[in-house]
């Protein structure tokens, strides 16, 4: 049997899109395949079907050397195909022996503890160490992603769909799930790894395939291709994963925080007398490890929070006591950390979307009347500008377009916007290394054009590529600001964990 | 327009569904469930007035329907349209006995008194949605039967009818939405210019929704509220005007009833048409046309009900089963979703596989 699972010839049409059009993925036992291709590229439409979420419109589907139907989740479950979701879909306040066994109980007696003692085996056996009795909530993400695995364990998968898995992860939790995965390699199970990032491909994967816009690319040997190729397979053109600028020429203090005060849902200090500037033309990239006071940061900038104490300036004007709208036309834009939360009305239109902060301003709407044409003209407009694909153009659902596209849109809504200062917060959070260059350009391209970026980002890579100063923040406070070309990674790491320059660890 | 076709075979096959469910009970109590049908629709249908009183069962339903609806938008469940539509009645119906103006004036008069009672009845429940954040549902109820012991009060102590304590004055001929050429054009049914109403605040809503800024910032916190309120939209005070408007819309409702339909207000009764409502908004979709179209169906479910029962066995509760069947169908829409893509996939497979067939 030199293959496990077998995908040949896949076709899926969607109305306006052909997610995949003939499309060939051929997994060996034992193996980490990767499958790599830009958002939208049609990654997961092949993955739903190999699960049976999707039926395929043509091609046949083999696994261990026969030809299968799978028609619902369950069948692939019987094959032997299990999918670890980008979003876990687990019960929180059930332990983690309950999550597993859900949908799996057996009938009239639920016997919990030989399925615990069970779990207990496997995660001994693939070094997972859960703790079978622990409830969801209390256990951190990388735990629960791998709840998510032992499901899959539990009923018995050969065959492991990863959806993304590290987009969650901390970098240490990263490290921790590659050990995982070449465990669970090694113990005779086969991996695919769904994912657009070239660097975890190169440090684990056998095999990689790649699609894109639907089309079958090839199939490579990781050891053999470097990460350049692989990225110009993806995107279909050479890319650069450095942004060329020229050197800052700092202007006139755009944003001025002073002394800023500021509490968290539970009422504690977030930010403590928290001080930044942002002048024009520059951009200062804010690094930190998650929840050390920059969701409340922006937050506070931009109106969504109340302030203790403190002040915010935007030029000379104090603003913290303004309302929201009245900061987005004084020129706040924003690119919101959760793009669908914050970002889109998922059931608006794209065209709906793209003018959700100046959907009352002429030349949209006239005396309360909305002017659809005018309103399609502008998205149309930022559409074609920033490259957002999608089914039906401008009339598409927003929530039907892929996580990058959804990206661009609000991208191209808030730069369009012009305004003095743009907040971006995780701006290329889970995008492909095309979108990622092409929104760096673009955040760049703001720079230049004498705008001050502030850029909060998690990403160390993303910070040090375009910052020209960095701010790192810890518990609220700022631990230093220093000149990018004048730090590096460790440096910035070490002040990530609260430690100043000079001090001894 | 994918969707609203979807939405349009989804409330027809749940009306099929509905009638079907009703046929097989009327079988079941021995009756002949096609005699059953043609005496429900003939007597909705039959005469020109009774065209005329099924019209005139919509104009309340329309009103109340598109109330649930509207709030629906915003992501708001108005369970009570039932008191917004009393107090609209109350106010229009004291307007009524007491105001003394030319007719055209007074009629405009009763019309918007109707409104400003059901929008007062609306606003305070999304008051306190929006200040306290207390939930809608749990207000609205509340404020219904408030509604109802303030109509039980109020009534008798200052508008006691002529022989009845439990009623109000009948109000005179010249305040009635009733009128002598709709009269004469319907032979005499109960419709009323509170059609006009309803059918403006049909198309009002649907450029409210539609077309305006207003529909916008309401519609967006509806779907997303988190994004309204990144984008500067001020959250509380649509959830507060998206109530005014709906129980203004279920006072308009209650205008139409009382001093329209009736030409009183009686005290110790909560409206159903308000409960009623919250069908006629999900089966027409939440969409202002869907609304109007099912309001109607249901309004010749409920005048064709008292004929069937006068001319079969059949119980009129059997139209009530049917308008509940059809509820529950509606509500169950992600089912019905679900049997139409699975019977497409099953027709598709079986064209695969004559296909490969003839490929042989």
């Amino acid at each position: 049997m030199e293959y496990i699972v077998e995908m040949l010839g896949i076709r899926k049409e969607f109305p306006g899109v052909l997610a995949n059009d003939d499309i060939t993925l051929q997994v060996r036992p034992r193996e980490i395949h990767a499958l790599l291709g830009e958002n939208g590229a049609g990654k997961s439409t092949l993955m739903s079907i190999l699960f049976g979420l999707y039926h395929a419109d043509r091609g046949t589907i083999r696994v261990k050397g026969n030809e299968v139907h799978v028609t619902d989740p369950n069948v692939a479950n019987d094959l032997g195909i299990g999918m670890v979701h980008q979003h876990f879909q687990l019960v929180h306040n059930f332990t983690v022996t309950e999550n597993i066994i859900m949908g799996n109980e057996g009938r009239f007696v639920l016997d919990v503890k030989s399925a615990a003692k069970k779990i207990k085996e496997l995660s001994e056996r693939y070094r997972l160490s859960i703790d079978p009795d622990a409830k969801i909530e209390d256990i951190s993400v990388g735990m629960q992603q791998r709840v998510e695995i032992l499901k899959m364990l539990y009923r018995n998968a050969d065959v492991l769909i990863f959806d993304e898995p590290t987009a969650v992860l901390t970098p240490q939790e990263v490290h921790e799930l590659m050990g995982i995965m070449k465990n669970l390699t090694k113990e005779g199970k086969s991996i695919i790894l769904i994912t657009h990032k070239l660097r975890e491909i190169k440090e684990i994967a056998e095999r990689c395939t790649v699609i894109r816009r639907g089309k079958y690319i090839g199939t490579v040997d990781v050891a053999d291709t470097t990460q350049q190729e692989m990225a110009s397979m993806m995107v279909g053109r050479e890319v650069s994963f450095k942004v060329k600028k020229e050197p800052a020429k700092p202007g006139e203090v755009v944003l001025n925080v002073q002394n800023l005060t500021v509490l968290n849902s539970r009422k504690y200090e977030a930010l403590k007398n928290f001080s930044i500037q942002a002048r024009r033309g520059e951009i200062v990239g804010i690094a930190g490890v998650e929840g050390n006071g920059q969701t409340e940061l922006v937050e506070a900038i931009t109106g969504l929070r109340d302030i203790v104490s403190g002040s915010i300036k935007l030029h000379e004007d104090e603003i913290s006591a303004l309302s929201r709208r009245k900061r987005n036309e004084l020129g706040i834009a924003h690119i919101p950390e959760d793009r669908q939360k914050h970002g889109l009305v998922l059931e608006f239109t794209v065209g709906e979307n793209m003018v959700l902060k100046t959907y009352y301003q002429t030349p949209h709407s006239k005396n309360g009347f909305l002017n659809e044409e005018k309103i399609n003209a502008h998205a149309q407009r930022i559409v074609e500008m920033f490259d957002v694909r999608s089914g039906q153009g401008i009339y598409s659902p927003a929530g039907g377009l892929s996580g990058g596209n959804q990206q661009k849109a609000i991208v191209g809504r808030e730069i369009d916007m012009n305004p003095d200062l743009l907040i971006a917060v995780q701006p290329t959070r889970g995008l492909d290394v095309g979108a990622i260059e092409y929104i760096h350009k673009r955040l760049v391209e703001q720079r230049d054009n004498g705008k001050a970026v502030l850029l909060v980002s998690l990403e160390l890579d993303e910070i040090f590529n375009l910052s020209d100063r960095i701010v790192v923040i810890n518990s609220g406070e700022v631990i230093d600001v220093v000149k990018t070309e004048e730090t590096n990674e460790d440096e910035i790491g070490l002040m990530m964990a609260g430690i100043k320059r000079g001090e001894s660890r | 327009m994918k969707i609203k076709s979807n939405a349009l075979a989804m409330a027809l096959s749940a009306v099929l569904l509905g009638l079907i469910a009703g046929a097989v009970l009327m079988a079941a109590i021995g009756s002949n469930p096609f005699l059953g049908y043609t005496y429900l629709f003939r007597g909705g249908l039959m005469s020109i007035e009774r065209v005329g009183n099924t019209f005139a069962t919509a104009i309340t339903l329309t009103l109340t329907g598109l109330s649930v609806a509207f709030a629906f938008k915003t992501g708001l469940f108005n369970i009570g349209a039932s008191g917004q539509m009393l107090m609209g009645g109350l106010f229009a119906t004291i307007v009524a006995l007491t105001v003394s103006v030319p007719r055209p004036l007074l009629l405009l008069f009763t019309i918007l008194a109707g409104f400003a009672g059901g929008a007062v009845w609306g606003a305070v429940p999304g008051y306190l949605k929006a200040k306290f954040n207390v939930h809608e549902v749990v207000a609205t109820i509340m404020m219904n039967w408030i509604a109802y012991w303030i109509i039980y009060y109020v009534v008798p102590a200052y508008f006691k009818g002529a022989y009845l304590e439990t009623e109000s004055r009948i109000i005179p001929a010249a305040a009635s939405l009733k009128t002598p050429w709709l009269d004469s054009l319907f032979r005499g049914s109960y419709i009323n210019i509170g059609i006009f109403v309803a059918i403006a605040a049909v198309i009002v809503i649907q450029i409210i929704l539609k077309k305006t800024t207003l529909g916008y910032e309401l519609k967006a916190v509806g779907y997303n509220r988190d994004a309204a309120e990144y984008a500067g939209i001020r959250v509380n005070r649509n959830v507060i005007l998206s109530m005014v408007i709906a129980g203004g819309l279920a006072g308009l409702a209650g205008t139409t009833f009382y001093t329209g339909y009736a030409s009183n207000i009686q005290i110790g009764v909560l409206p159903n048409q308000g409960f009623d409502g919250i069908a006629v908004a999900l089966l027409g979709a939440t969409e202002p046309w869907g609304v109007f179209a099912s309001a109607l169906f249901f309004g010749l479910l409920h005048s064709g009900k008292g004929f069937m029962n006068a001319m079969t066995d059949i119980p009129p509760e059997i139209s009530d089963t049917i308008i509940a069947t059809i509820i529950y169908f509606t509500a169950t829409s992600v089912l019905l979703g679900r049997m139409w893509t699975f019977l497409g996939r099953l027709r598709r497979r079986r064209k695969d596989e004559s296909d490969k067939e003839v490929q042989k």
